[in-house]
């Protein structure tokens, strides 16, 4: 079997009994990069001689009897909003073209002490601000089950390398659904942790009272090890949780009998595409069948999370890309006087949407319109949370499709920013609260592309949530790779 | 509900320099996203707080100590424009 | 028409703690341009504030200080303006939620005590420093500008007063009052040279008895206590010119030119600003229970106020008493008196000669060579005899020079008195046996002639005699 579609358990196993190097199997998965990446284009960059020296290393320490733990030796993709020292570093931004930071991501130090190959960087919408990875002003990435479908976003690349092997692991970030929807619209794991388990230290900012860096693996326990690997608390970091967090791994295979599944009236009706709508009702029966106590709860506000949010995240963002102006890095375009140097290089280094949001930014939160649209907002957050709340007094978690629709087309949705907007309405909910959730692949739609399932616990629940998403995949039983993964599907 | 937009003072607070074309071009978005996000408005909220972050946490701080600082080489290194030391920028006006 | 002028006054002061407001740079002064930088004082992408807790309780001392109330609920927000010196070009600052409220100052230029409401203190960060090269900053001439990071990000605290300053001299009496405080509490080391204690000052003028406001002039760039009140003076004349002759005063900046004497209008375009604030997502909100409000109110050093109320009951003039205290002198005072220094003496000295040093060599009082000891042992030299008032200006010129303590001065430049009995006796007896008329006329009661023998002794000893102590061997022998 080919190293590159090992899970990172199994690869684990192989590199400690000696079955494996670390070398080969970056050769392997550099391989399948080869494979794929004239289709996929889901790498913006590869530090092949970083990764080399790094598999070199951790085959070295192993021999040496130095084992740093479950990621040692393992290949991983980082989306290319975390800053990595000496590697370019863009957001799939114009604006950063050619930037080299000098520091490390807090994630990245610790996947560093951990043993982890870092591949490269993975292509994303520009600043993280898009639901197809076709806002990238790199060029789009695809689908890897059907090349003419967007791969979802913000985080479309790392989803993509991982559905194909061309990563056993990857990172993305997650302020609107930007991990569960394109791991969803790829047949991947992806998870957003809780507000504040993983360090925002070296993120590149988008939303920062909604971002949270998370794991996209193609197992739920893959999902677990890559999540541990970066959580815990940060002092660089502010927002970063003081407390600790239960065990992820203990309840893994405990099964769902006698846990109380709540399914979202709001999220799981009208506007869900039939072949997601089915998915999700198979995966919900087999749950109950499985023990499981079912019922539909309700979250009134949600119906307002998408506006709210759409006033929350571009007001954050309009203050977080402030900072891109062309006095201490990224390319400059000249003006006789700084305000005119700041707007001409503004203007051509920032794309459309992250135009169009800076913009909705700026005027919710000036004079005169602060309380009618961004204090507005933060009002319904609240109510948001009160919903989770009630609702999390009768059930353990919650459950919805991640995305209402499977992969789209490329350009389907380019030019009408309000229906790409929808792709994240049963994400959103979650990033206004805070709490934890995760996509699991159950299916293919009636066109070959997967449906993804979404589990939601409260704040800290990441050890329940693991727990059912765990027996979703059992009881799915989905672990297929896209045609594109095998030799025969490149040709 | 039509939402008054005065999109060149918007566009220039953000400091991007857009065209006529442009600034017409983002104010009709603009119109159908606020328009849209304007429903929040719908929702009766008297009386309940405000929230501008998920944490239910204060008193996040650091203790006053000296860490090292960054080399000033690779700083610089990456600016559009210096001079020795310096980072350099067009003109400006004292404020 | 008589008018009455509005002053407040916001200062701006950099905090001396060891590292910056929201990253562990040095935050110390100048250095070499761009080396006491990091991710988070250089805006770079991705990087994040986190809170010096030692600026946050040294604001809350102050707030104690001025008599604030302390928030127990307090909130970092960001105020949005592109400036090419403010990295993230936006300042993490307060807004409706600041450190501390409502708070008073009590201040005395001179002609009487008056109370200036203090309206907030809050923290925040400093921005980088920009260097304009041609025209200084003129738009037409300049080629452009440097920018130096170094101070981006030191910990910035804001005192904004409320408008109860009624004329310049109560202006520079508040100044230096909130600076006497800060030194005081040891939290800045507030030099306006160097840009460590800064104030603008808004002042309008209306109509004695009016009750609204007239229109609002800000003037910035006043560098001493002296450019302060000159401005003001200034500024208050300019406007009761205009108004005068019936004109209208522009809502306008205006900056103080230190030669010209005179505020020019700003050179910055005054489109209304729109800050955009909001709560700052970065950071978490701020608790001071009201324990630690205790525990720091309790760790506070002797106020101004209260220093110069000690000074007067040790006999010290009140004018002498705040000279000293307002002008960084109060410490050497204490160290000299507690060497054993006469306060009264010492409090003569520091206001006359030091000070006078003080200002023709422009040094700082902590810069100086003099300390309590030598300044209590010169003292005591000139009570004991052993220095005349003269020579001991001259001695006190070596120690500030550095040449060592007042006696080995006093010794090596030959000054010292002989104030010794057993030495004197001699050239007085053979004074008096070189004059027996003159001894004659004094027991024949011509006392005056007394002093020409002491002029003879002085004369005889170089000028090194102690002149009392002859006068009285010269009685005791003639029989007075
Ligand atoms: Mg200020
Ligand atoms: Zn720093």
């Amino acid at each position: 079997m080919d190293a590159a579609d090992l899970t990172i358990a199994e690869a684990g196993a192989r590199l400690r009994s000696g079955d494996l190097t670390a070398v080969d199997l970056l050769v392997a998965v550099r391989r399948r990069i080869s494979m794929t990446e004239a289709i996929l284009h889901a790498y913006l960059t590869i530090d092949a001689d970083g990764a080399t020296a790094a598999a070199v290393e951790a085959d070295a320490a192993l021999a040496r009897g130095e084992d740093r733990g479950p990621l040692h030796g393992i290949p991983i993709a980082l989306k290319d909003n975390m800053v990595t020292r000496g590697i370019e570093t863009t957001c799939s931004s114009r604006i950063l073209a050619g930037y080299i930071p000098p520091y490390d991501a807090t994630v990245v130090e610790r996947l560093k002490a951990g043993g982890a190959v870092i591949l490269g960087k993975t292509n994303l919408d520009e600043f993280a601000m898009g639901s197809s990875t076709e806002n990238s002003a790199y060029g789009t990435t695809r689908n890897p089950w059907n090349p003419d479908r967007v791969p979802g976003g913000s985080s479309g690349g790392s989803a993509a390398v991982v559905a194909v092997g061309s990563a056993l692991g990857a990172f993305g970030s997650d302020t609107g659904g930007s991990i569960r929807q394109p791991a969803a619209l790829c047949g991947v794991v992806g998870m957003k942790p809780t507000y504040g388990l993983v360090s925002r230290y070296g993120l590149i900012a988008f939303a920062s009272s909604l971002d949270q860096i998370g794991p996209i693996g193609r197992t739920v326990a893959d999902a677990v090890t890559l999540f541990e690997a970066v959580a815990g608390h940060d002092p660089s970091d502010a927002t970063s949780f003081r407390g600790g967090y239960p065990d992820p791994r203990v309840d893994l295979d405990k099964g769902v009998k006698g846990l109380r599944i709540g399914i979202v009236r709001e999220l799981s009706g009208d506007g869900i595409q039939p072949g997601v709508a089915a998915a999700f009702q198979a995966t919900v029966d087999r749950l109950a069948a499985a023990g499981a106590a079912v019922k539909e709860v309700s979250l009134p506000s949600t119906e307002f999370a998408l506006s709210a949010y759409y006033l929350i995240a571009p007001a954050e963002c309009s203050a977080n890309l402030a900072r891109f102006d062309g006095v201490r890095y990224g390319p400059r375009v000249d003006g006789d006087s700084v305000e005119a140097m700041m707007s001409a290089t503004r203007r051509d280094g920032f794309g459309p949407e992250v135009t169009r949001r800076i913009l909705l930014g700026t005027y919710a939160l000036s004079a005169g319109y602060y309380d009618a649209f961004y204090g507005q907002a933060q009002k319904v957050r609240t109510l948001v949370m009160e919903d989770f709340k009630k609702a999390y007094a009768g059930v353990d978690v919650l459950v919805t499709p991640t995305s209402p629709t499977t992969a789209f087309e490329v350009g389907e949705r380019a030019d009408d920013p309000l229906a790409m907007y929808l792709s994240d309405i049963c994400t959103i909910p979650s990033n206004l609260s805070g709490d934890p959730a995760v996509s699991v692949p159950v299916g293919l739609d009636e066109a070959g592309l997967p449906v993804g399932f979404q589990v939601l616990a409260p704040a800290l629940g990441e050890a329940v949530m693991f727990r059912v998403a765990a027996e979703v995949e059992r009881l799915s039983g989905f672990d297929i790779r896209p045609e594109l993964a095998s030799s025969e599907g490149a040709r | 509900m039509p939402i008054e937009i005065d999109i060149a003072k918007v566009a220039r607070l953000a400091r991007i320099g857009l065209t006529a074309e442009e600034l017409v071009h983002y104010e009709q978005q603009l119109q159908v996203i606020l328009e849209h996000a304007a429903r929040v408005q719908a929702l009766p909220t008297d009386g309940v707080a405000p929230t501008a972050h998920p944490l239910p946490m204060v008193n996040a701080f650091r203790p006053d100590e000296v860490e090292p600082t960054l080399d000033r080489e690779e700083v610089l290194s990456q600016a559009p424009d210096r001079e020795g030391p310096y980072f350099r920028v067009p003109p400006f006006l004292d404020e | 028409m008589r008018y009455e002028t509005v002053i407040g006054i916001e200062t701006h002061v950099e905090l001396s703690t060891a590292s910056k407001m929201f990253c562990g740079c040095p935050a110390g002064f100048g250095g070499d341009p761009n080396t006491s930088v990091c991710p988070v004082c250089l805006g770079l992408p991705g990087a994040l504030p986190v809170p010096n807790e030692r600026a946050i309780q040294w604001t809350v001392a102050l707030g104690i200080a001025l008599g604030c109330e302390i928030t127990q609920h307090s909130v970092f927000h960001r105020k949005n303006y592109f400036y090419a010196d403010l990295p993230k070009n936006y300042q993490i600052s307060q807004f409706d939620l600041p450190l501390c409220v409502g708070g008073h100052l009590e201040v005395d230029p001179g002609s009487g005590a008056r109370r200036i409401g203090i309206t907030r203190v809050h923290l925040e960060e400093d921005t980088g420093k920009s260097t304009h090269l041609g025209g200084g900053g003129r738009i037409h001439d300049a080629e452009g500008a440097l920018i130096d990071f170094n101070r981006s990000g030191i910990p910035l605290m804001e005192v904004v007063s409320e408008p109860d300053i009624r004329t310049p001299e109560e202006a520079r009496a508040y100044a230096q009052e909130l600076r006497a405080i800060v030194l005081a509490l040891g939290i800045s080391d507030a030099r306006l040279e160097e840009g460590s204690f800064r104030f603008d000052a808004n002042v309008s003028l209306r109509p004695e008895g009016d009750e609204v406001l007239g229109v609002k002039v800000e003037v910035k760039n006043m560098n001493s206590m002296r450019s302060l009140q000159r401005a003001l003076a200034f500024e208050i004349d300019r406007q009761t010119a205009l108004l005068d002759d019936g004109e209208l005063i522009a809502q306008e900046t205006r900056h103080w030119d230190e030669e010209a004497g005179r505020t020019q209008p700003g050179r910055s375009k005054e489109e209304s600003s729109d800050y955009r604030y909001f709560a700052e997502p970065d950071l978490v909100p701020l608790q001071t229970n009201p324990e630690v409000v205790e525990r720091i109110r309790a760790g506070l050093p002797e106020l101004p106020a209260l220093r110069r109320a000690r000074y007067v009951t040790m006999g010290i003039e009140p004018t002498a008493a705040a000279t000293l205290v307002a002008g960084d002198l109060a410490n050497l005072f204490d160290a000299t008196v507690a060497a054993g220094g006469d306060p009264r003496a010492a409090a003569n000295w520091l206001t006359g000669e030091v000070a006078a040093h003080l200002n023709r060599t422009g040094a700082a009082p902590a810069d100086i060579l003099l300390d309590g000891a030598s300044l209590a042992e010169l003292i005591g030299m000139v009570g004991g005899g052993d220095l005349s008032a003269t020579a001991a200006k001259e001695v006190l010129i070596g120690v500030l020079a550095g040449e060592g303590s007042p006696r080995k001065i006093a010794t090596t430049r030959d000054l010292l008195q002989v104030s010794d009995e057993s030495a004197l006796g001699p050239e007085v007896d053979s004074v008096l046996t070189a004059h027996p008329d003159e001894v004659g006329r004094i027991r024949g009661g011509e006392e005056r002639l007394v002093g020409f023998l002491v002029g003879q002794v002085m004369k005889a000893t170089g000028g090194k005699a102690d002149p009392r102590l002859v006068d009285r061997l010269i009685r005791e022998r003639v029989g007075l």
